[in-house]
């Protein structure tokens, strides 16, 4: 299945960019998982970290404040004003 | 020595010390350009995806928001001016004021009363030195941005957007700012920053049709959170391209100010040569003018 293209950006650069099998980040509404061929989304995230897990297993933490998640064709864009690699 | 020489000598000499200051701000601000052009790139893919992401509410609901219904009349528009802290970058603010001045000029002929924001030392002189109001100001930092001082604006203009017109309140926005066209062109430009018009995608010819959106909790919620970061990127985009623009300006300006020294300084030499020379040329028609004296003398 083809993977996910995610990219983590913070109001002054690009935080980490690459391909990733699953996201899994904590919304307003609670915890959500992104597998690729999710349908197209666009949430509020919560205080929280943003979990990225790569193909090959390894696993990407990043902090995420005031943020959104946005899904579109296999795109997932985690964009918050300020945001780190945890 | 005489005089003339002495005074030309001088001025050289001036012109020299000038040309090492204005060659060390040149090189300095070309520097900073690099720097700046950096930052306005690097912040790009954040402005970009959330640009998106307003679109994508935009064109899959139908959600009215406060920030992007037109008011039926408007009564007040705020100006938001950037300028620089620092001069020497030639027309760089004057121009920028100049189109603020043009723009207010044009809402009040619209009948609409204008309040100013301004961003920048040279901003905040001008309108100090004409005794004219303004609302807020921000000062010291527009070299080096920081989204912090984004926010703050964008947090103060909200503000007043939300308040009501009665309340001094105001209905419309705009930035006025220099964009950076390249190292030559820095051209100023008006922004309406809101009312946000939306502009709905137009749909390519081989556009794949978007399945439906999922919003997080609802397509409401989403927008509101959206639009402020939305103005916010906006604001932040306007003042590292003001900064880089300020940059290119200061660099343009103090090379046609090094430029301008050389020119001084070979004209200065030429005629301290010509003065010079016309001292020699004297002495040794006084000597020879004595030496004849002398001889007829005897």
């Amino acid at each position: 299945m083809a993977a996910l293209k995610v990219s983590v950006v913070s109001a002054d650069r690009e935080i980490w960019s690459g391909e990733a099998s699953m996201v899994v980040a904590r919304t307003v509404e609670g915890q959500i998982g992104i597998l690729p061929g999710h349908e197209p989304m666009l949430a509020v995230l919560a205080a929280g970290e943003v979990r990225v897990s790569l193909p090959d297993g390894e696993k990407i933490t990043a902090n995420a404040e005031d943020g959104f998640l946005s899904v579109q064709s296999n795109a997932v864009q985690i964009v918050a004003s300020r945001a780190e690699l945890a | 020595m005489g005089a003339q020489l002495r005074v030309y000598r001088q001025k050289i000499k001036s012109a020299q010390t000038t040309k090492k200051i204005t060659k060390a701000m040149e090189l300095i601000a070309a520097s900073r350009i690099q720097k700046a052009q950096a930052r306005v790139a690097a912040s790009s893919p954040y402005s970009r995806a959330i640009t998106r992401a307003v679109s994508a509410v935009a064109t899959h609901s139908n959600v009215d928001h406060v920030l992007t219904t037109e008011p039926e009349r408007i009564e007040r528009a705020a100006v938001v001016i950037l300028t620089s802290d620092r001069g020497l970058a030639g027309a760089f603010n004057s121009q920028v004021l100049r189109e603020a001045e043009q723009l207010s000029e044009l809402l009040r002929s619209e009948g609409k009363e204008v309040s100013y924001f301004l961003v920048g030392r040279k901003a905040v002189g001008y309108f100090a030195f004409r005794r004219r109001e303004f609302e807020q100001q921000w000062v010291g930092s527009s070299e080096n941005p920081d989204f912090d001082l984004a926010k703050e604006i964008s947090d103060a203009v909200l503000e007043a957007f939300l308040r009501d017109a009665s309340d001094g309140g105001v209905d419309e926005i705009f930035v006025v700012y220099n964009r950076f066209v390249s190292m030559m062109t820095q051209t100023p430009s008006v922004v309406r920053l809101l009312p946000l018009e939306v502009v709905e995608g137009v749909a390519e010819a081989n556009a794949q049709i978007e399945p439906l959106y999922e919003f997080e909790p609802d397509a409401e919620t989403v927008l509101d959170s959206l639009l402020p970061v939305y103005i916010e990127s906006r604001i932040f985009n306007a003042l590292l391209q003001s900064s880089a623009a300020k940059h290119a300006a200061t660099q343009k300006a103090m090379k046609s100010a090094s430029d301008n020294a050389d020119k001084l300084i070979t004209d200065y030499t030429r005629l301290a040569n010509n003065a010079r020379q016309a001292e020699i040329t004297q002495q040794i028609s006084e000597i020879v003018g004595g030496a004849d004296a002398l001889v007829a003398a005897k």
